[in-house]
């Protein structure tokens, strides 16, 4: 009988732990993890490839790690997502305060990523409300997966390594406070004071 | 052993059965939606078609109006957008978006109506969380889904395909769109289909 429990015991720790490993590998990185490889289509618009640091003819995609700068905000945005429309013009804000400042505009370089989007409903999005930094679509959820299904807005702040990871230093939800409260906290989370 | 063995299996279950949403931490607005999972595409059977004059109906909208396709006839093209339930995951993505795509809708002298079956007091409480919409939001509560099966998409289990339906001022239909319900529409597909008219 003790043998029975134990074996039905053995079987459900089994199905914990796979079930505890599931959920791992779709959680959302934390501060103080890796961020997901992730591939992104190479911008058209050849000022968003100056932005970055890609090269002209550095080919079809590219990876965060590419990206010339110690420092990259991501935003998974959506064109559906309330939160995504109404914090816009506050992104948009945020990245000229970047691109002004000298201290940051070359450490720290923004990019939203659409969730479910797709390039047609991305570029929608970046015509409402004149976003000039890169926007890319993630028409499948692939990406969107990686990162734990994250609702959105969702801010990443990432540092890249001597090694070429991209690390996670700030991972937060927005919508329940402004975006701008929640990019001033990843600034200073970064270290990164304006001059 | 046997009791401990037992409150370790009731133990060893309950995380399996709770791993899975704790390790997402709580969302106020994610709690909010119920997910029901996986759903048949399609459930239904069209009834209209493209070239076809389009079923009349009288709904009443959230704003307490009734709202008649026939008040358009001579004056709008319209679009109606059926949507199969409140407070579920693809359908509270949809509608939200609609509100930064007036200006497609205009410039096609087009009219967006929402439509699903649930109630008026629902779809009151369901549609104050997306903001403000442009657009009228219609119950076809009761008879139930009466305007959905007069076109033909509503599912066996009572609730509405997600679809849509472009109707010219003549208002004969010139083209139908009947979502997987698991997925949202693109918008570009409702900028090609808003040619139709």
């Amino acid at each position: 009988m003790i043998h029975r429990y134990l074996h039905i015991f053995l079987f459900s720790l089994i199905l914990l732990l796979a079930s505890v490993t599931a959920s791992h590998s779709q959680e959302t990185p934390k501060a103080g993890e890796k961020f997901p490889p992730v591939t992104l289509p190479a911008p058209d618009n050849p000022a968003h490839r100056e932005y970055l640091g890609l090269p002209e003819d550095g080919g079809e995609t590219f990876s965060l790690s590419d990206i010339r700068a110690p420092v990259i905000i991501v935003e998974i945005f959506s064109m559906y997502c309330p939160h995504c429309q109404r914090e816009a013009p506050a992104l948009n804000k945020f990245y000229e305060r970047l691109e002004r400042t000298g201290g940051l505009r070359d450490k720290v370089k923004l990019i939203g990523i659409g969730a479910g989007n797709s390039a047609y409903e991305v570029e929608h999005f970046r015509k409402t409300y004149d976003i000039p930094f890169p926007l890319f679509p993630d028409g499948d959820f692939s990406i969107h997966k990686k990162v734990g299904e994250v609702r959105t807005p969702y801010f990443f702040g990432l540092k890249k390594t001597a090694t070429g990871t991209v690390d996670v230093f700030f991972s937060e939800l927005g919508g329940a406070k402004d975006a701008a409260e929640v990019l001033d906290e990843l600034l200073k989370v970064a270290g990164l004071e304006e001059k | 052993m046997k009791k401990l063995s037992a409150i370790l299996l009731v133990i060893s279950m309950a995380g399996c059965l709770c791993t899975g949403t704790a390790a997402r931490g709580a969302d106020t607005l994610k709690d909010n939606i119920y997910d029901p999972g996986h759903l048949k595409p399609v459930d239904s059977q069209l009834k209209v078609e493209v070239g076809q004059t389009a079923p009349d109906f009288a709904l009443p909208s959230v704003a307490g109006k009734t709202v008649r396709l026939s008040d358009f006839r001579g004056k709008k093209n319209v679009v109606l957008s059926f949507v199969p339930a409140a407070w579920t995951p693809v359908c509270s993505d949809q509608w939200p978006g609609y509100k930064i795509a007036h200006d497609l809708f205009k410039q096609h002298d087009a009219v967006l109506l929402g439509i699903t079956v649930d109630n008026i007091p629902t779809l009151f409480a369901w549609t104050r969380q997306m903001g403000q919409l442009w657009f009228p939001v219609l119950s076809d509560f009761w008879p139930h889904g009466e305007t959905a099966d007069a076109y033909g998409i509503l599912r066996s289990d009572g609730t509405s395909e997600r679809a849509l339906f472009f109707i010219n001022r003549e208002g004969v239909i010139t083209h139908i769109h009947v979502e997987n319900i698991n997925l949202r529409p693109k918008l570009e597909t409702i900028v090609e289909a808003l040619k139709s008219f």
